[in-house]
């Protein structure tokens, strides 16, 4: 508690003290009553009243603290003196309450997501210095220790050990690494003492982004959130009319003022909108700290909401559903050698990056000499054209073949094509595959069971490819044979064809794919340690590389908002409750503020779940098959 | 420019919502958002009068909930 806090409650005890006194010892009339129980109400009030007065002075009407300034004034007005001190004690010990609570689950939820390193050690003249990561320069060599937090992104290059990466990815299991291996800031050395080569500035490392982006998720607020803080706006004043109208009309037809004016308090104390409003982010929160223990990170309460109501969920292929890793299975050539037709291939393909043309240099398995290629294009979607030896070479799929006008043949194998022409003949083809993540056909299994209606994998690979992986994983649709600029097209496609109300998941690897995750309704990136791309351009980061995450982040996306919707249904439920009791004079002013702060806590609470049972059920979901 | 700044002392969430319904009515505020859960004010303004509108959006928030102070580095 703070001091604060803890002010409030010695007020408390010793109001209720003082009440509880009056209450036995002091009879209730008299004007001199008032007067006592004036002094316990002072005690637990005079803030609420000081407040009320100065933001009148401001120009806030509506505040709180102003309408319990009215509620108890007026109480005190019509003789009920127990009842005005009272409700004012009930009601800070209820804002007590909230106060603490709320403190406790922001304490928690920011625990959950606290992996910022406090300290880099240095070694300056063979003493261990600790110093701020932020002041470690790119190129400094620092020691971790057992048991230590990574700070920054670096190369390990001296030791070996087993690194903790839980705290980033949800994945338990510890990583190995040893000499030339990178390492990840924000993770745990768990073993040995390693010595690592800093490659990033502490502001570019993943932990800074990742922190960065946790901090700045609170901003991207959810439609519920906005909606509530809008029709807060209005119920306040709206409730507030209905007081005055109550303390007026009914009079004039039915006389007795007193308790007319007594039900209007009663009012004027529900008409607080604070659970509400403090509800719905509050179980956003919870959501999305629950979600980032289990490695899953999503950039605002807006995305939780939208991943919810998903109904169709798109997947690149390429090391989203496959591991990414390309093996070069077979080599045809024609007229050629095989090694002169792998090398070919290799050379054209250096200065790529995609995975494929990696594959390619690795299998050749000689290191390239730069200076044999002249020019080198990439064509997007279609592969490379390069000079080599004064040879143009092409190496891509049919499009490339087709488009350069040379003749070729299709491959009896199932996987990727790389098709290569010398100087416009055709050469001969590789074949190229990539394994499935083992994890992908459950995913595929798991997101039908959370109630994904279709499933649909797009790919750049060939038809036969496409629809083999399909076949094995269980998805519905495939679309093949597509270039990156077709990705957007057939995503914005399937978005219409979409069921009303729901929404469209995409899910890639970040490379390449930034403007179909931007286009989608929610767009997911997976595997992002160490991947700028795929933080900067998705809305939910799966930080490793398990597509199973995809079914336990929609399950916590589903969680929240059903616990969002209890809240408000809660909150305005017994608000209205209450309402219509009061006004047929069935409730009293105690009930009104348990409607106020009561609610408030008991929403709390429960928002809090979307927290606590985080682990759990997403372990079910994982886990069920 | 967007920058972000911490609240001190934001006691009440609905105080939250009507310091960022009033910032966002500040001249040249392109975007504000005040974070309940993380007691933080993301504040998105005009490069040029950035200072000019920050003094008025603390003028703001001090007029409606006197307790909270936006924390200026």
């Amino acid at each position: 508690m703070k001091r604060k806090q803890k002010k409030v409650l010695i007020r408390i005890i010793i109001s209720a003290v003082m009440l509880a006194g009056l209450k036995i010892f002091a009879p209730e009339e008299g004007w001199y009553c008032a007067l006592m129980y004036a002094v316990p109400y002072a005690v637990i009030g005079w803030d609420v009243i000081f407040k009320a007065v100065r933001n009148i002075a401001h120009g806030q009407v509506f505040d709180e603290n102003f309408l319990m300034m009215i509620a108890t004034v007026g109480a005190f007005a019509t003789g009920e003196y127990t009842e005005a001190a009272a409700v004012m004690l009930f009601y800070q010990t209820g804002e007590l309450f909230q106060s603490v609570a709320v403190g406790r689950s922001r304490k928690s939820i920011s625990a959950l997501m606290d992996i910022r390193p406090d300290h880099a050690n240095i070694e300056i003249d063979g003493v261990l210095t600790e110093t701020d990561p932020e002041e470690v320069e790119v190129g400094t060599e620092i020691i971790i220790k057992a048991g230590e937090r990574i700070p920054l992104d670096g190369v390990v290059l001296e030791g070996e050990s087993a690194v903790d990466t839980s705290a980033l990815t949800g994945e338990s299991l510890p990583r190995t690494v040893r000499e030339g291996d990178d390492v990840v800031s924000g993770c745990i050395n768990k073993s040995g003492l390693l010595r690592v080569r800093v490659t990033k500035p502490f502001g570019e490392s993943t932990v800074a982004r990742i922190l960065d982006l946790v901090e700045n998720s609170a901003s991207k607020k959810a439609r519920t959130e906005n909606f509530i803080t809008r029709f807060a706006r209005v119920y306040t004043p709206a409730v507030c009319i209905a007081a005055l109208a109550l303390a007026v009309i009914p009079p004039i037809f039915a006389g007795s003022w007193l308790t007319w004016l007594h039900r209007a308090l009663i009012f004027l104390v529900i008409s607080c909108p604070c659970a509400l409003v403090i509800s719905v982010p509050l179980s956003f929160f919870g959501g999305i700290g629950g979600a980032s223990r289990l490695g899953i990170l999503v950039k605002g309460g807006s995305f939780l909401e939208t991943l919810s109501r998903s109904s169709v969920v798109v997947f690149d292929k390429t090391g989203t559903l496959t591991k990414g890793v390309f093996n070069v299975t077979a080599v045809h050539p024609e007229r050629i050698s095989e090694a002169r037709l792998l090398e070919l291939a290799a050379y054209a393909e250096s200065y790529s990056t995609h995975p494929i043309a990696k594959s390619i240099t690795d299998a050749c398995n000689t290191d390239i000499d730069r200076r044999r290629i002249g020019s080198c294009k990439e064509l997007s979607g279609r592969g490379v054209k390069a000079e080599i030896d004064g040879l143009e070479v092409c190496a891509g799929n049919d499009k490339l073949m087709d488009d350069i006008g040379v003749k070729w043949h299709p491959c009896h194998h199932v996987g990727t094509t790389v098709h290569v022409a010398v100087n416009g003949e055709y050469a001969g083809h590789l074949v190229i595959s990539d394994e499935l993540k083992e994890t992908s056909a459950k995913a595929i299994e798991l997101l039908r069971e959370a109630g994904v209606r279709k499933t649909v994998m797009l790919t750049g690979d060939s038809k036969a490819v496409g629809e083999d992986t399909a076949k094995r994983l269980g998805i519905d649709e495939v679309r093949s044979e597509l270039l990156p600029a077709d990705k957007v097209e057939k995503v914005e496609e399937l978005m219409q064809q979409k069921p009303p109300k729901t929404a469209l998941a995409f899910v890639g690897d970040g490379i390449n794919d930034a403007p179909v995750l931007s286009r989608a309704d929610v767009g997911i990136a997976m595997g992002a340690m160490g991947s700028d791309a795929a933080i900067e351009a998705a809305d939910i980061v799966l930080m490793d590389d398990d597509p199973a995450k995809l079914a336990a982040a929609i399950s916590i996306s589903r969680r929240t908002v059903r616990i969002v919707y209890e809240n408000i249904i809660f909150a305005l439920g017994v608000k209205a409750l209450v309402l219509i009791l009061g006004a047929f004079g069935l409730a009293s002013m105690w009930a009104a503020v348990f409607a106020d702060v009561g609610v408030s806590v008991i929403a709390i609470l429960n928002a809090m779940r979307c927290l606590l049972t985080g682990k759990a059920d997403s372990k079910e979901v994982l886990f069920k098959t | 420019m967007k920058k972000t700044f911490k609240l001190d002392e934001l006691d009440c969430a609905n105080c939250g919502a009507k310091m960022e319904a009033a910032i966002k009515k500040i001249d040249g505020v392109n975007d504000c958002t005040v974070s309940f859960m993380t007691q933080k004010l993301t504040l998105d303004a005009a490069d040029d009068k950035f200072d000019d509108i920050l003094k008025q959006a603390v003028k703001v928030c001090r007029k409606i909930e006197p307790d909270c102070e936006i924390v200026i580095k």
